[in-house]
């Protein structure tokens, strides 16, 4: 198991996120985030509160539960479901930025896409991710990106939060197949 | 004829002896037997089994004729057999009733050809089972099946002036009304014993005043006309109180009671599987320990198994559209020994006396129930106390496999059966030999 | 879980986790897409020994929300009104794949006989059995309870619910007992006495034969539908008595608090049981109870069927 990426690393990157946020939207009127629990939902928390920092204002957040959308419900145990909120304003019309922690096969980003759409039409959905580890099962590819991690199958890459795990770290450790 | 040296055995006060069966008689109970005489002796090791009079059964349904499917006459004396029966009586609820001479001559000829037990038959109270109108009760007791019991079992004679009629009618040939006791109204629908457990699973309710109160009125009729009345199946400690109200003011009542109602109870049905649907309907613990109380005392008089087979389907379906009823004949001594004489509530002379004796003096079947009198035919049930076994509804002799106790394991089982001097079961078997003519 | 058959078989969590599942259905039912595809390729089959078209098209209304292929088998002119069994219909259904069976009929535990049969290998969802248990019923009383008198989350604790009528042959009530207590609820039942089962006194709840002292104390009130056909078995003398001690009117209304609410598992007889003043009141939740219904079958079709079976049916985040 190793650190590939700690608590500074991970700040930094999110800060760079929000300004590319910022930038790529020209500015931060038409901007939502959408964050996938449990993890994205929190870093989604966190981008807002750097957005503020940097545009003096607040901007909308929400979370996207996704399960109910997700095409491998039959080969795991049952989910539970978590609570989706719409953020203020919905998403019609809106630059919606989901945000996760690690972007893998892209079939949870699938489902987010569907979840979405229930809610509404947005202008544009674009992908923030902390950790882009690879093996792409989709074509599905991250806007803003912490850190590109390239890792091998048989490895498992876990993101902690200091908000539920106490510490901000990400962590890659070998897996016995 | 082979004659049959039993060795090894004990009686039912524990005292050990041999026993010859000589000429279908009994012919010797002694320490050491003296086989001078005996003509192709056999010599049977029945080490420390006890030694009882064969039992009589006074409430089967053997489903012939007419449910064939689920019973014969034949099945049904295997069954019987099997469960150390020497003697059953088969109840009148067969497609035709047995509510004529006719028919139970025919069933009487059957349980006689088929030739492991006497099979006695018991007529119908009224035509049809109706309840309207007796039957020929007269012409039933002197047919050749010689018929003294009357009932119509699965129906209640609810009607009190057939009733009465019916009590003062059979004393003419010392007959008796065996009366299935159920309020018919107060029972529309019933499913299981009204209570808690009734309640719970939205099952109707089957009260046991609907029973009780028969018993009431019908004890109060014998005792007005003076003519002897059985309850069959009684299951409620209310029932048992009044019957021995009934018996202290000198009334003449008998009464019985099933295996089942001696060891199960109401929540069974928490299952919903209708294995467990009986009627009367099984109780509730309170009930069941009066009921050991009232056979222990004499209150109640005999067991009698009520042994009602049922084929698969009538079973394998939602509570409400099951039959009532389950297998009872070879069950019956473990479940007696398990209740009764474990828990050291009865003596294994009040056993044969609950199972043997008595019953057979309530049908009059002067054969049956001598105990152990040398002279008298030889109509013996050899009980290991324990040999325990465990019941397999796959195994039954049985053509139905509807009992409740699969799986269940008891302590003590009937390893030889002797109707007429001629074993019909030995070690547990039925013996193949006897049972084909 | 893998079936659902009676409330009394829940645990507290299972009964919130239903609730809060129903919630996020309720969520997304109100959105501009209802439909999910959490069941795409998933077989349920309605089937009805007994005539409920509420019911019936209910789960159907749950289950193709989340995409399910509904079969709907009514035991009205098929094979089961010729005597085919309940073992032969389960039978025939998982000859055909069905993931779901859910059943409604006139035999108490017909359900439960049903999943504990090896005639159907599918989840079993008693929809009404008898006069025993009516489980989403009940769950969606309490759903609609917690929406309006707690804020849609949590349990019913320090609420004081009345159900009222004919407790006897009611498969709601024995539902809404188990599980309103399970929540916390105090329940008091309000019956005339041959209306109540033997031994009601031993369960979860108060028992009363005075509606109108009642009134005052009850946050809701569950008006029980009554058969008129209960009249001739001498349960009561005539519709005009029960309803002058047990119905719900104007008059009583006024007894109660003013944020309590009113409802009915419904078909109602309106003018027995309870005024059209009352089931059209302000206060009446009854057709939100109706909706419900539908989010919460849906959350019970979803955490019966969604996930791989596992060891010990409990649920993952």
């Amino acid at each position: 198991m190793s650190v590939a990426l700690p608590a500074v690393d991970i700040a930094r990157a999110l800060t760079r996120i929000a300004h590319e946020i910022l930038e790529r939207n020209g500015g931060p009127d038409s901007i939502v985030l959408m964050g996938i629990p449990t993890r994205g939902a929190f870093l989604a928390s966190r981008l807002a509160a750097l957005i503020a920092g940097i545009e003096g204002r607040e901007i909308p957040v929400g979370t996207l539960d996704i399960t109910l959308h997700r095409d491998d419900l039959r080969l795991r145990p049952l989910r539970a479901l978590v609570p989706t909120m719409t953020p203020l304003g919905g998403i019609e019309g809106r630059n919606v930025v989901l945000v996760d922690d690690v972007l893998f096969s892209g079939r949870t980003i699938r489902a987010a896409l569907d979840a979405l759409g229930e809610m509404g039409r947005p202008k544009t959905v674009q992908l923030a991710a902390l950790v882009d580890r690879g093996h792409r099962e989709l074509p599905i590819r991250a806007d803003y990106v912490g850190k590109n991690l390239p890792t091998s199958k048989g490895q498992a890459v876990k993101v902690h939060l200091s908000e539920i795990d106490g510490v901000d770290e990400v962590l890659v450790e070998n897996v016995e197949v | 004829m082979t004659d049959y040296l039993l060795d090894g055995g004990v009686l039912a006060d524990g005292k050990a002896v041999q026993v010859l069966i000589k000429d279908g008689l009994i012919n010797q109970i002694e320490s050491v037997v003296s086989t001078l005489g005996a003509t192709n002796l056999q010599k049977i090791s029945i080490n420390g089994c006890i030694i009882l009079p064969g039992f009589v059964d006074l409430h089967t349904h053997l489903r012939e004729p007419g449910r064939e499917d689920s019973e014969t006459v034949e099945s049904g004396s295997r069954a019987a057999a099997k469960g150390g029966f020497t003697a059953v009586s088969a109840m009148a609820n067969t497609f035709p009733v047995a509510d004529t001479a006719g028919v139970v001559e025919q069933v009487y000829a059957l349980g006689q050809a088929t030739g492991l037990c006497d099979v006695f038959p018991i007529g119908a109270v009224t035509q049809g089972l109706g309840g309207t109108a007796l039957a020929e009760l007269g012409a039933m007791a002197d047919s050749k099946a010689r018929v003294r019991i009357f009932s119509d079992d699965g129906n209640c004679v609810f009607d009190p002036m057939v009733m009465r009629r019916a009590l003062e009618y059979v004393k003419k040939f010392d007959g008796v009304i065996a009366q299935h006791a159920q309020d018919p109204h107060l029972t529309k629908d019933a499913q299981m014993n009204e209570g808690l457990i009734s309640s719970k699973l939205g099952l109707k309710g089957w009260p046991a005043v609907a029973e009780e109160s028969i018993i009431a009125r019908d004890v109060l009729l014998a005792d007005h006309v003076q003519s002897r009345l059985h309850v069959c199946h009684v299951t409620s400690a209310g029932g048992v109180d009044i019957i021995r109200w009934a018996k202290a003011r000198g009334i003449q009542v008998s009464a019985e009671v099933t295996p089942h109602h001696l060891l199960l109870t109401d929540d069974l049905a928490e299952s919903y599987d209708p294995i467990y649907k009986v009627n009367p309907p099984l109780r509730t613990q309170r009930d069941v320990m009066a009921l050991r109380e009232g056979l222990a005392d004499g209150t109640i008089d005999i067991v009698a198994t009520d042994h009602a087979p049922h084929p698969a389907e009538n079973k394998e379906c939602e509570w409400q559209a099951a039959s009532f009823g389950m297998l009872g004949l070879e069950t019956a001594l473990s479940i007696v020994q398990a209740t009764m004489i474990d828990t050291a509530m009865m003596s294994w002379g009040d056993l044969a006396m609950r199972m043997s004796t008595s019953p057979a003096r309530i049908g009059g079947y002067a054969d049956h129930g001598q105990g152990l009198k040398i002279g008298s035919t030889a109509h013996l049930t050899i009980v290991n106390p324990t040999r325990a076994w465990k019941v397999d509804r796959d195994l039954v002799a049985s053509r139905s496999r509807n009992t409740p106790y699969h799986g269940m394991e008891f302590p003590g089982s009937v390893v030889a059966t002797f109707y007429r001097g001629i074993p019909t079961v030995l070690d547990a078997k039925l013996e193949s030999a006897t049972h084909g003519n | 879980m893998r079936h659902l058959l009676s409330t009394s078989d829940l645990t507290y969590t299972q009964a919130i986790r239903i609730l809060d599942t129903a919630a996020e259905m309720a969520r997304i039912s109100e959105g501009p897409v209802k439909k999910l595809p959490t069941l795409r390729g998933r077989t349920i089959v309605n089937l009805f020994f007994e005539d409920s078209t509420r019911t019936r098209i209910s789960f159907e209304a749950a289950a193709k929300r989340l995409s399910a292929d509904v079969i709907n088998f009514s035991a009205k002119g098929s094979s089961a009104s010729k005597g085919e069994s309940l073992k032969d219909t389960a039978q025939t259904l998982q000859a055909m794949g069905a993931d779901a069976v859910i059943l409604r009929h006139s035999a108490s535990g017909a359900a439960q006989r049903l999943a504990n049969s090896h005639w159907t290998s599918g989840s079993v969802i008693n929809a009404g059995d008898g006069t025993h248990e009516h489980p989403t019923q009940a769950l969606l009383d309490a759903f609609t309870i917690r929406q309006h008198l707690r804020v849609g989350t949590g349990d019913l604790r320090g609420l004081t619910i009345a159900i009222v009528g004919d407790i006897l042959h009611s498969r709601v009530a024995r539902s809404d007992v188990h599980l309103l207590s399970l929540l916390g609820a105090q329940v008091i039942l309000v019956a005339p006495p041959t209306l109540l089962p033997i031994g009601a006194s031993t369960w979860p709840v108060q028992i009363s034969y005075d509606f109108d002292s009642v009134l005052p104390l009850v946050d809701a009130v569950m008006m029980l539908r009554v058969q008129q056909e209960r009249m001739s078995d001498f349960f009561f003398p005539t519709a005009r008595e029960y309803s002058h001690y047990y119905g719900l009117n104007a008059d009583r209304l006024k007894k109660m608090k003013p944020t309590a609410i009113i409802m009915h598992p419904g078909p109602m007889n309106r003018g027995l049981e309870i005024t059209a003043e009352c089931a059209d009141s302000a206060r009446s939740v009854i057709l939100e109870q109706v909706t419900n219904g539908v989010s919460v079958r849906m959350a019970v079709l979803y955490l019966l069927l969604a996930g791989a079976p596992s060891e010990d049916g409990e649920i993952t985040q």
